[in-house]
């Protein structure tokens, strides 16, 4: 089909200053075409669901105490947005306060395994541990040995979320090439040279992808922190936010709640995704487009 | 010794046998061994002395230890029996190093991959602005300082390379098979490159290869060497005075040191082969 096409098409544009092919300007078609289905697709799916959500309420008649339909949850968050601002901003703060700990925890962590391996055979098999017990199981004990709330909370979300950051971290930092570090060697670098021009950079895609998911860790740690803690009094957030409302059968709230909770880890999200970018746009593959 | 150093830089170009032996030793080889594990001989007994403006290529089939030989004398490696003697500590606070891989780093641009042989010795960007400008004009890639490594062909990421073992503004530059990965236009070009910057600042350079005509063409001592065990067969001399430029690689004389050395090369492979 391109060959054919090929002849007449170029013969028309030797006029024309751009000397494009059909084969050229066939695939920047499908690119502007796959640029627009990228963001066209989801639209239609997620326009799609709320009709058949908003259908299926009216048609069976479903009460709103069982399931609210979107419109109604919408409206529950417009209307109820002055009060569940306050607990969406404390489970914003917790999130974004874990997940900083989990960078200086995790990241620090993963320098020191590095800088000796006596340190990293004796504490990996620990950090693999805290992994792995369910969060939930020492949640209780977590609450008799921390007094301040927001300790309690941050601690919880920190472990759900430091271990992707320290795993990566680590691999991205013994990851790096072997002739540079030779040449390291050849050039008498010190460790910390080694690991500010070597070491740190070699590491930073893992890092990065460590992060994005760590982001989402964080999220739920709060939440789950704040299912497990209770709330602190005023500052409560949006998972106590959900809970209360559930007491008082107040289902459109919990949906409002919850589309907050949804919007929060999708900015998370975003933004590391653009950090990612940012950081990574100019050298790295994975954030290189191929040409042709 | 010392009388060598003020020899006019056209006498080390001349590589006659009476200058040779006048210019001043800046690493010798003493009965080297490198032993891995416990049984597979990399090296056995090499010796070589090193003086200030040679040439020096290691030519060999793989698994001869050449490469091997330069790990031991750039240090990465230690000889498991015999020394690797530096007679010019400078040379070896200066060296070069250039691998088959032009081993850049990624994230950073033209410019900062030239600067990392300084920055690691503590000096400033602005400090070293003229030695790394230098550097990437002697390789022709002035006005690439802003590119990263991945904007580069093969052959431009090289250069870059050439231009890093270069800031430091070598006595001695140690390269392993750096042109191996390289179609042979720009071969033939880095080659005549790497001459013309050699004349320019007079340094020594040791040389791996598995090509004799790039041996050749580039270096004024061949050194042979065959593998299993990784040992020197022999070295060979290439009298032709610098500077060669492509006529040398149509001369008669060329095409006759090719024919010694591939003849030196067969002997060295047909004694693995009796070996074996």
């Amino acid at each position: 089909m391109a060959v054919t096409d090929a002849g007449p098409s170029r013969a028309t544009n030797t006029q024309s200053a751009p000397v494009v092919d059909a084969e050229e300007a066939g695939r920047l078609a499908l690119m502007r075409r796959e640029r627009t289905l990228r963001w066209a697709l989801p639209s239609a799916v997620f326009l799609a669901l709320i009709l058949l959500w908003q259908g299926a309420v009216t048609v069976y008649e479903i009460p709103h105490y069982q399931l609210p339909g979107p419109f109604l949850v919408m409206q529950t968050l417009v209307e109820d947005f002055g009060s569940l601002a306050g607990s969406w901003w404390t489970t914003v703060r917790i999130t974004v306060l874990a997940l900083i700990l989990a960078i200086i925890g995790g990241g620090g962590l993963a320098i020191l395994f590095t800088q000796s391996r006596w340190i990293e055979m004796s504490l990996f098999p620990y950090m693999v541990v805290l992994q792995v017990t369910p969060i939930i199981a020492i949640a209780p004990l977590i609450f008799i040995y921390i007094d301040s709330h927001i300790a309690r909370v941050l601690f919880i979300a920190w472990i759900v979320a430091f271990f992707p950051v320290l795993s990566n971290t680590a691999l991205g930092l013994k990851s790096s090439d072997h002739n540079l570090r030779d040449l390291m060697t050849i050039y008498r670098a010190s460790r910390w040279q080694r690991l500010r021009f070597l070491q740190l950079p070699s590491s930073l895609p893992y890092f990065l992808g460590g992060l994005r998911i760590a982001g989402g860790l964080a999220l739920i740690g709060a939440v789950v922190a704040e299912f497990t803690m209770g709330s602190g009094g005023q500052s409560a957030g949006l998972a106590f936010r959900i809970l209360e409302s559930s007491y008082r059968l107040n289902v459109p709230r919990m949906f409002a709640a919850l589309v907050l909770v949804i919007l929060t880890g999708i900015a998370i999200y975003l933004v590391l995704s653009w950090v990612t970018w940012l950081l990574l746009h100019k050298w790295h593959e994975s954030a290189l487009k191929r040409e042709g | 010794m010392a009388d060598g150093a003020n020899l006019p830089a056209a006498d080390f170009a001349a590589g006659t046998p009476r200058a040779r032996a006048a210019r001043p030793v800046i690493l010798s080889l003493d009965h080297v061994d490198k032993v891995f594990g416990t049984s597979v001989v990399a090296l056995r007994d090499m010796a070589l002395e090193v003086r200030q403006g040679d040439f020096i290529s290691l030519l060999g089939p793989s698994g001869c230890g050449k490469s091997t030989a330069l790990r031991l004398i750039s240090g990465l490696m230690q000889p498991t029996r015999g020394r690797v003697r530096w007679e010019d500590p400078q040379a070896r606070d200066t060296l070069g190093v250039v691998f088959q891989e032009p081993t850049l780093m990624p994230w950073a641009t033209v410019a900062e991959n030239v600067w990392l042989p300084l920055r690691l010795r503590g000096k400033s960007r602005a400090q070293v602005m003229p030695d790394i400008a230098e550097a990437l004009a002697m390789v022709g890639l002035t006005g690439f300082e802003n590119a990263y490594p991945r904007e580069l062909s093969g052959g431009m990421k090289m250069r870059v390379s050439i231009a890093r073992a270069l800031v430091t503004h070598p006595r001695l530059i140690l390269m392993d098979e750096p042109f191996a990965a390289l179609d042979e236009i720009t071969r033939f070009k880095l080659n005549n490159d790497l001459l013309a910057m050699r004349e320019k600042l007079d340094c020594t350079v040791i040389f791996v290869t598995h090509s004799v005509f790039e041996s050749v063409f580039l270096s004024d001592r061949i050194v042979i060497m065959a593998a299993r065990p990784g040992r020197v067969i022999r070295e060979l001399a290439v009298d032709a005075p610098y500077p060669r430029d492509a006529a040398f690689r149509t001369s008669t004389e060329y095409v006759a040191h090719c024919r010694a050395a591939s003849e030196a090369l067969a002997e060295a492979m047909q004694g693995v082969a009796h070996e074996g």
